[in-house]
């Protein structure tokens, strides 16, 4: 029995190509990325070697802490939202007919391409003939919002198709967990007259608390990564009041073909996603109840 | 209460249906809620009916009568133009393409990882599957430079070979996280019979354990198209043909083009995401599953 189980060979055979694909495109190029941030490159000719230049101009560079703030606001208004997403799911798993069918019209979004929700909301937002102006004009609204053109307001805009992309994502998600809280529990607390708020408080979130985590950490880390949607609607304007990281990385490396301060910005990218990571968890840790 | 019954398919603790008398007051409280479920419901779907309404305008329709009217004279038309004059057609093929071949491979590749860590002896098996999951937390934008140096230099730029293999490594980790989660629960009797029996390995893995896992690998394979379908920066990034485009880019790069032309833009957007929606139509349980599968267990 063990032999055939501990097999080196065929163990080797299984893992050997999935395990070199993730070395070699997302390990390998991680180091590098570090590495060419350490390099005067345009990408095309030769590398020359810095030392560390490119870094101490980033940790300098008005523009990358703009962008990484950008970044960083978006993950706190995805966290903010977390709230209104949980207290739906709340609503949905209580027992209310058709959750079934709401959940999955919440989700539709969330299947469509970041590029096609992208352009999509290019046309919502569009200042004369977009739906979102069209509506203010209707109900009186002299003067609407340009929206994406409007420095002031570009960032904040881009949040509408944020939450009308993953509200369903994160929705699904909290049903799923608290539909696994035991019935016996909340059927307990019913009998001892507690109320639905008290029971949801009490009982179903901290239950749900790990879930909950995670998903703190998915909206904060998942923001600082946001590229797609933002490429298409703004690409990082105007005049870089919607920049984020991930754009600006973009593009300096190829726009602009500074492919050794854009590997140093990709090497920041990385490490600020892993101290969140890291941050959140050490923030939420006490807070995990089992099951 | 046979509704409520039906969606608690994940769960596995369904409960005596609670009888409580509902007030009057109570009643109100319901419909409010409804409500307020409603009005999210439809603003999560009228965006996507308004695309489609435009999709069938001419420009003096949208630009000239109200944004909510239907179209006087459904335009088919801009769905010809955009299928035929925006290389949609080569796009939409090669959308097909990429991601058939980069599910296969990335489902047929992480059930061998999976069966290796999950069924097998070795020291290594946790450090190792450690490595696939962390893969997960890792900004594909921080890779990104590199993976263009790498495939340059292995002339693999302008070469789909090199999209299909990135679509394959990164969608290895949340692939394993969902089979491992699975196979975790899978009784290991009848392999360990089919040992006992002298069975060899891969006919075990082949013949047991892989046509045992079918559901979730259906689930898989369902969440790893989706992502496929609509990757964007790997294709814009190493990919510069037109030949070579799929529908996600191709699309991006047509409505640049025709910054004015409403109605053919909304019918490009249209067929981009016709699929999905489709797909989702009919496999919605299980795409709804495999969402949830993927993230509660990770």
């Amino acid at each position: 029995m063990k032999n055939v189980m501990s097999n080196k060979f065929v163990i080797t055979l299984y893992v050997l190509p999935a395990l070199i694909l993730i070395l070699l495109l997302i390990y390998i190029p991680i180091v590098l990325t570090g590495y060419y941030g350490l390099m005067d490159w345009n990408g095309i000719g030769k590398m020359k070697f810095i030392g560390l230049d490119n870094y101490i101009e980033l940790v300098k560079d008005k523009l990358f802490w703009q962008s990484t703030w950008h970044s960083l606001l978006l993950g706190l208004f995805s966290t903010v939202s977390l709230v209104g997403y949980l207290i739906l799911s709340l609503i949905l798993a209580s027992k209310i007919k058709g959750a079934n069918f709401l959940r999955k019209i919440y989700l539709i979004p969330m299947l469509l391409s970041s590029v096609a929700i992208g352009q999509l909301w290019a046309k919502i937002f569009d200042p004369t003939n977009g739906m979102i102006n069209r509506l203010l004009i209707i109900f009186g609204v002299d003067n609407p919002p340009v929206w994406l053109a409007d420095s002031k307001i570009a960032l904040y805009a881009l949040f509408f198709p944020i939450v009308w992309q993953y509200a369903g994502f994160y929705i699904i998600i909290f049903y799923a967990a608290l539909k696994n809280v035991p019935e016996e529990l909340i059927e307990a607390a019913k009998i001892d007259g507690a109320t639905s708020i008290q029971i949801a408080y009490k009982i179903k979130l901290p239950l749900i608390a790990g879930v909950i985590k995670v998903m703190v950490i998915l909206a904060i880390v998942g923001s600082l990564k946001y590229f797609d949607l933002i490429f298409v609607l703004t690409g990082g304007g105007p005049n870089h009041a919607s920049e984020v990281m991930a754009s600006y990385m973009y593009s300096e490396a190829f726009s602009k073909y500074n492919f050794g301060y854009g590997s140093a910005i990709g090497f920041g990218l990385l490490i600020i996603c892993l101290v969140m990571t890291w941050l959140i968890q050490k923030l939420l840790s006490s807070k995990e109840v089992e099951f | 209460m046979s509704k409520a019954a039906m969606e608690t398919k994940i769960n596995t603790t369904l409960s005596v249906p609670y009888k409580t008398s509902k007030s009057f007051g109570n009643r109100i409280g319901y419909g409010v809620l409804y409500v307020i479920l409603g009005i999210i419901a439809i603003i999560q779907i009228y965006p996507l009916i308004w695309l489609l309404l435009f999709s069938l305008k001419t420009n003096q329709e949208v630009f000239g009568m109200s944004p909510f009217s239907l179209p006087q004279n459904p335009q088919w038309g801009n769905y010809a133009k955009a299928w035929s004059a925006g290389h949609i057609d080569v796009y939409f093929f090669n959308s097909v393409l990429y991601t058939v071949i980069a599910v296969v491979l990335t489902v047929i590749l992480a059930s061998f990882v999976t069966f290796a860590i999950t069924r097998m002896h070795w020291k290594l098996s946790g450090l190792v599957l450690g490595l696939f999951m962390a893969g997960y937390m890792i900004p594909l934008h921080s890779t990104l430079i590199p993976l263009f140096n790498i495939f340059k230099s292995t002339h693999l730029i302008d070469n789909p070979v090199s999209v299909i293999l990135s679509y394959v490594a990164f969608n290895l980790p949340i692939t394993i996280m969902i089979l491992a989660g699975f196979y975790k629960t899978l009784p290991r009797e009848i392999e360990e019979a089919a040992v006992m029996d002298g069975c060899s390995i891969h006919r075990i893995f082949f013949q047991i354990t892989l046509p045992m896992t079918i559901p979730v690998l259906s689930t898989t394979v369902i969440i790893n198209m989706i992502y496929n379908w609509n990757e964007f920066v790997f294709v814009n990034t190493f990919l510069s043909s037109d030949k070579w485009k799929t529908i996600t880019v191709g699309v991006n790069n047509f409505v640049g083009q025709y910054l004015t032309d409403w109605g053919a833009i909304g019918a490009t957007l249209m067929i981009s995401i016709i699929p999905v929606l489709i797909a989702y139509f009919i496999l919605s349980d299980r795409i709804v599953e495999g969402i949830a599968a993927g993230s509660v267990k990770g």
